[in-house]
């Protein structure tokens, strides 16, 4: 009996590979199919308009453009600008989500009355649209006369300050991090959660205080779900866009004009495609460079 | 120098009490082991010593010296947990060497020391990997290390072994015994495996719900158990009780008439003739005799080699293990008597105390 069952497990793996491959292929057609569709299409048509004459207020001029859009693209200080807004932003949301999230996840995992509901409102931000949170800060946290930081500023007798005027970049940030912070707590606090309590107790009984065991113990047990943390962000943060466009659209100037917006102001305010296709592909490399080295570092770390 | 003194210790979390009221003495160089079922209280207990866990009340000394609020660190004690609770992302050499890293110890002493707990350990060839690299065994021995190199005062044990297949742990077992031997150190081991209890103790605390049900040394216990409690705990297969009762007492113990069988008892105390209570027969203690007293059928067999153990239903109805050479012959289904030294047998009285002995076994005077 069991040896019938043993022959029948032989002969499936046996079967040479080039054979199983070119049978499953119907099998995988259509996902393919949709995959293709989903990503190389797209994909190979920004390439193509990047390449092309292509502005919707002058029809007529048209055809190949060789190179022009992007010398046109890296000529542009506002290019730069806009490279070096993306980078801060990420960057600095990814300081404060990252810093803060570790800090809320260990107080969380301590149990206090009202745990729970007290649990729920921190990670509700990130429920919250970003069109529509972008707005509330606008006119009811940062707005000089009718906002929250106004009024406090006012009862302690200074000069509110106006954000989007003075500090838009900093404005933006900070609009941006309070959107994450849920996220990166919620995974933090499950991997503190995970950490074992023996493991806190051996540090105890070797005479480890309270910081000593958040430094040696719990911040490296939490450096896997930092990482992802870190990768996830970078992904999403690398593309704010409705923040931008909700509070300061792009300004004043192009200090809050990140990669995105450049993009969209071209194509579709200046209805410059070809231009806007090439700081799409500029961002799809830069996208991709981020993720490469993001990936091979958290893949060293998950090996550990 | 490290003695341990515990006096009516009590925990509790909300109402619930965990641990309620122990008294304990615990000497220089002492093996002490705490058995008992699952939920008795025991990792509670030793966690207590430790600092881990809040006193509710009572008062816990070591050397004479109050340390109810003293931090864990401080109490000079060393713990191995269950887990091993090694830390995950530093090699074997920073995991022993963290208490004295986080005493501010100078490297060149912690290396010697650290070295010095490896050689003893034998844990020299992986003093660079990181814990998952090991097996458990070598786990185990990490985690002891980590304690020696503390120089602790007590070493406290929390069910080390339970992670390890039946061989590691036999091997274990004679290793801390070796360990105790050479570190002259007081140790307390927290247990549920009897076995492990008999032979590294010298002085075994059972508990039960919280309480302390005995104090002995191994023997003691095992030859004189203070209840039933702890009569059904140590010894394995368990002691046969069985339904008796008494017929009278006078100077050589108590006459007792249990499965149709009568027998004296060299147990004093004050039983009334008619009063009912428990006899208790260990399965070595019985061996089949035609002229014994116990008349039954087997009913089963179970041959270890070594060992036999015949399953006998006496005349009343009453089960009983009887363990006998493994060269004894006797067949299931056969009609067989039994026969028991008189001093070999307990007797427990309606509340499930033991009836005092009227002698002392001589291993556990
Ligand atoms: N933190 C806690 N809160 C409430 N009850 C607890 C807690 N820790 C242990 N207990 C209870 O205390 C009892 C003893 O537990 P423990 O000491 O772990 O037993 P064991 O003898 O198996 O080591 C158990 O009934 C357990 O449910
Ligand atoms: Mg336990």
């Amino acid at each position: 009996m069991s040896f019938t069952t043993l022959d029948q497990g032989a002969e499936v793996t046996a079967a040479p590979p080039g054979a199983r491959r070119r049978s499953a292929f119907p099998l995988l057609a259509p996902s393919v199919s949709v995959l293709l569709l989903w990503m190389i299409v797209p994909l190979a048509m920004t390439l193509w308009f990047s390449f092309q004459r292509y502005n919707l207020l002058n029809p007529e001029v048209s055809g190949f453009a060789g190179l022009e859009n992007y010398e046109f693209l890296v000529t542009d200080p506002d290019f730069w600008a806009s490279l070096t807004n993306t980078l801060i932003l990420v960057g600095s949301v990814l300081v404060i989500t990252v810093g803060f999230g570790t800090l809320l996840a260990v107080l969380f995992d301590q149990p206090f009355p009202g745990q729970g509901v007290a649990r729920v409102l921190a990670i509700s931000p990130f429920f919250v649209m970003p069109t529509v949170s972008a707005l509330v800060w606008k006119n009811l946290m940062m707005h000089p006369i009718y906002g929250v930081l106004g009024s406090l500023a006012r009862a302690v007798g200074m000069e509110p300050v106006d954000w989007f005027a003075e500090y838009p970049l900093l404005a933006v940030i900070v609009i941006v991090a309070w959107q994450w912070l849920p996220f990166a707590l919620l995974i933090l606090l499950t991997a503190v959660q995970s950490l074992d309590h023996e493991q806190k107790e051996a540090a105890r009984m070797d005479g480890a205080g309270p910081v000593a065991q958040f430094v040696f113990i719990t911040l490296p047990h939490l450096g896997r779900a930092i990482s992802v943390v870190v990768m996830i962000e970078t992904i999403f943060l690398l593309t704010v866009f409705a923040e931008i466009f909700v509070t300061t659209s792009g300004g004043p100037g192009n200090a809050t004009t990140n990669l995105a917006f450049l993009i969209y102001a071209r194509a579709l305010l200046q209805f410059d495609v070809g231009g806007g296709s090439a700081g799409g592909v500029v961002a799809i490399l830069l996208a991709n460079v981020v993720a490469f080295f993001l990936v091979r570092s958290i893949a060293r770390r998950l090996e550990v | 120098m490290a003695t341990l003194q515990l006096r009516n210790l009590r925990k509790s979390y909300l109402a619930h009490e965990v641990i309620k009221g122990v008294d304990l003495e615990v000497a220089d160089r002492e093996f002490v082991v705490f058995v008992g079922p699952s939920g008795c209280g025991k990792s509670t207990l030793l966690r207590m010593i430790a600092g881990l866990e809040e006193i509710t009340s009572g008062d816990l000394l070591i050397d004479g010296q109050r340390v109810n609020e003293v931090g864990p660190a401080d109490r000079g004690l060393a713990m191995v947990f269950q887990s091993y609770a090694l830390y995950p992302h530093m090699t074997v050499r920073d995991n022993m060497g963290f208490a004295l890293r986080m005493a501010g110890v100078p490297k060149p002493e912690r290396a010697r020391k650290v070295a010095e707990a490896a050689r003893i350990l034998q844990l020299e060839p992986y003093l660079d990997r990181r814990p998952k690299e090991l097996s458990g065994g070598q786990r185990q021995r990490v985690a002891i290390g980590r304690a020696i190199v503390r120089n602790p005062r007590i070493f406290l044990f929390d069910e080390p072994l339970s992670n390890l297949d039946a061989a590691l742990r036999g091997q274990m077992r004679i290793e801390l015994a070796r360990l105790h031997e050479d570190l002259q150190a007081t140790m307390i081991y927290v247990t549920h495996d009897q076995v492990e209890a008999m032979t590294l103790a010298d002085k075994i605390v059972v508990l039960q719900a919280g309480r302390v049900e005995q104090v002995g040394s191994p023997l003691e216990l095992y030859h004189h158990p203070a209840n039933l409690f702890v009569a059904g705990f140590i010894g394995s297969p368990r002691m046969n009780l069985l339904e008796a009762r008494v017929l009278g007492a006078d100077g050589a113990g108590v006459m007792l008439e249990a499965a149709g069988a009568r027998l004296t008892v060299p147990a004093g105390g004050a039983s009334r003739p008619g009063a009912a209570v428990t006899l208790g027969i260990r399965p070595e203690a019985l061996r089949p005799d035609p002229a014994g007293a116990f008349a039954g059928e087997v009913r089963l067999v179970e041959r270890l080699g070594g060992l036999t153990l015949l399953h006998v239903t006496l005349v009343g109805g009453e089960a009983v293990v009887v363990q006998i050479e493994g060269s004894d012959p006797t067949p299931a289904h056969a009609p067989v008597r039994l026969g028991v030294e008189g001093a070999a047998c307990h007797v427990f009285d309606a509340e499930g105390q033991a009836l005092p002995a009227l002698g002392r076994h001589p291993l556990a005077a």
